[in-house]
């Protein structure tokens, strides 16, 4: 799988998830735009693909600003001509009884995790139809697809991301392709937050995953690689689940053996 | 780049279409393959154009629906190759009637082929994976598993079955590091479905609600299943692998 000749915008790729793609991107030759609103954060990652030989930029980019969007794009082309692969990947999380989340708060985290990915799709999708090629890549959540207390906000998010996903991709095609991903538990400063929220042992969380363990950045990155790439080339308005068979089914009375 | 070397897969309905290109490609990629069918003769040929000089690729006949051939199966793979990794349940038959149109003894034809096949093929191959620390299992179920199109009844049941079943032994196995997942596509143009595609109308009504512009081929297929067959996806098991072109998108 070579990805030379493809350039790739990667929100949120200071860090977790973002990052490992940027990585394994970078690895797999193609030209990665690294986008986060941390600068330290960002820089770190484009170090490191350039220690490793990789072709990358970095730009400091709050993705729930339109202005940003914008510039971040035109920098962009103004580099490497243009975007072929959008990660929208950037997202926060949070855990709060409903009745207990402000306004603000609602509005702040659907301003990145919704808006982000509006504002994304917005202004790279027209780049790529001059191109006649794209695939866009959203990161959605195992919380988009069942319910758990205090994650309506964070779920609602992910829910609005799962779905419009799926209009785009028929707004879009035939020239973009667009899919989206599920991670449920992987290994990034986002849970280590959500296990300092909920009180809750990371082993914990992780016996409770069928395949008993929690995944890995890189777990993720595999994945988009194959929706970046022409493997997929026949899949668009889809649902990948990443999360070591969370989803698939409640925990139930087990056998003795 | 080998992204299943070593490892030791088997494919069922390996003659042609889907199964066909699987083979292909997982021995591209560094795999021990064996290939079976029921079509004996076709499928000696496939198997030869991808052996070529490579002493790993393995042709066997194989009725899916016979707990006999399984364990014949079985045992030859481990005799050649010493263990299996991936087994992908691939073998299926169509069937175009209504409910009221199919037979009792069409309709128990195609659960058989489709459905009990992959419960047969999981039964006796999960126990050598488990001993070997581990494998995954790729079960091709169809978009017609997760939605309803009239007229293809029998077809249907079965690949709602092969859904489900997917997500139970995906449960079921998971602490023996044995992933299992099913993969659903839409129309692919093989010997399976080419009356099909003989039908202008039907084809016309396919292009209407694919939202991408072209039908699917087999090694769009392929390339989701090797996928789900390597390492690449070792965080995934349970779930559902479309390859339409959108078409389930609506």
């Amino acid at each position: 799988m070579n990805l030379e000749n493809e350039v790739a915008l990667i929100t949120g790729g200071g860090k977790g998830i973002g990052k490992a793609t940027a990585l394994l991107l970078a690895k797999k030759k193609a030209k990665v735009v690294i986008t986060d609103i941390n600068e330290e954060d960002g820089d770190k990652t484009l170090q490191e693909i350039k220690g490793k030989g990789g072709e990358a930029i970095f730009i400091k980019h709050d993705v729930s600003s339109e202005e940003d969007w914008i510039r971040a794009v035109n920098k962009s082309i103004d580099r490497y001509k243009f975007i072929n692969i959008l990660f929208n990947n950037a997202g926060i999380f949070t855990l709060k009884p409903l009745f207990e989340i402000s306004l603000d708060e609602w509005n702040k985290l659907m301003n990145i995790n919704v808006t982000g990915t509006f504002l994304g799709m917005k202004h790279v999708v027209p780049h790529m139809i001059k191109n006649k090629k794209g695939s866009i890549i959203n990161a959605s959540s195992t919380a988009a697809i069942n319910g758990a207390p205090n994650h309506s906000l964070y779920g609602a998010s992910k829910g609005a991301i799962r779905s419009l996903t799926k209009h785009a991709a028929t707004e879009f095609a035939p020239n973009v392709r667009v899919n989206s991903i599920y991670p449920g538990f992987v290994k990034t400063q986002m849970i280590d937050y959500a296990s300092e929220l909920s009180n809750t042992k990371l082993d914990n969380q992780a016996s409770s995953v069928p395949l008993n363990k929690l995944g890995t950045p890189t777990d993720v990155a595999n994945l988009v690689l194959y929706l970046a790439s022409d493997m997929s080339s026949y899949i668009t308005g889809s649902e990948f689940v990443v999360d070591g068979g969370l989803s698939a089914g409640p925990p139930v009375w087990e056998i003795k053996e | 780049m080998e992204r299943l070397k070593d490892k030791v897969a088997i494919i069922t309905g390996a003659a042609n279409g889907q199964g066909a290109a699987e083979a292909k490609m997982f021995s591209e990629n560094g795999a021990k393959v064996v290939m079976t069918d029921i079509l004996e003769e076709e499928l000696q040929n496939v198997a030869n154009n991808i052996r070529g000089d490579k002493k790993s690729v393995l042709s066997l006949k194989h009725d899916v629906t016979s707990e006999k051939d399984w364990k014949h199966i079985i045992n030859e793979t481990k005799e050649h190759f010493g263990k299996i990794d991936i087994l992908v349940n691939n073998a299926g038959i169509g069937s175009t009637k209504t409910i009221e149109e199919e037979t009792i003894e069409g309709w128990e034809k195609v659960q058989k082929v489709n459905s009990n096949s992959v419960f047969i093929g999981i039964k006796y191959t999960a126990p050598e994976m488990k001993k070997s620390g581990g494998g995954s299992i790729i079960n091709l179920s169809s978009v017609y598993g997760i939605i309803g199109v009239k007229g293809y009844s029998a077809y249907h049941a079965s690949k709602g079955a092969i859904r489900s079943l997917s997500k139970t032994a995906a449960m079921e196995f998971a602490k023996h590091h044995i992933r299992v997942n099913s993969v659903h596509p839409g129309l692919i143009q093989t010997p399976m479905t080419e009356s099909l595609f003989l039908d202008p109308n039907i084809v016309e009504w396919m292009q209407s609600v694919t939202p991408w512009p072209r039908l699917g081929k087999p090694e769009d297929v392929a390339n989701g299943v090797l996928f789900l067959a390597s390492d690449e996806s070792s965080f995934i098991t349970g779930t559902e692998l479309i390859i339409d072109g959108g078409w389930t998108t609506h």
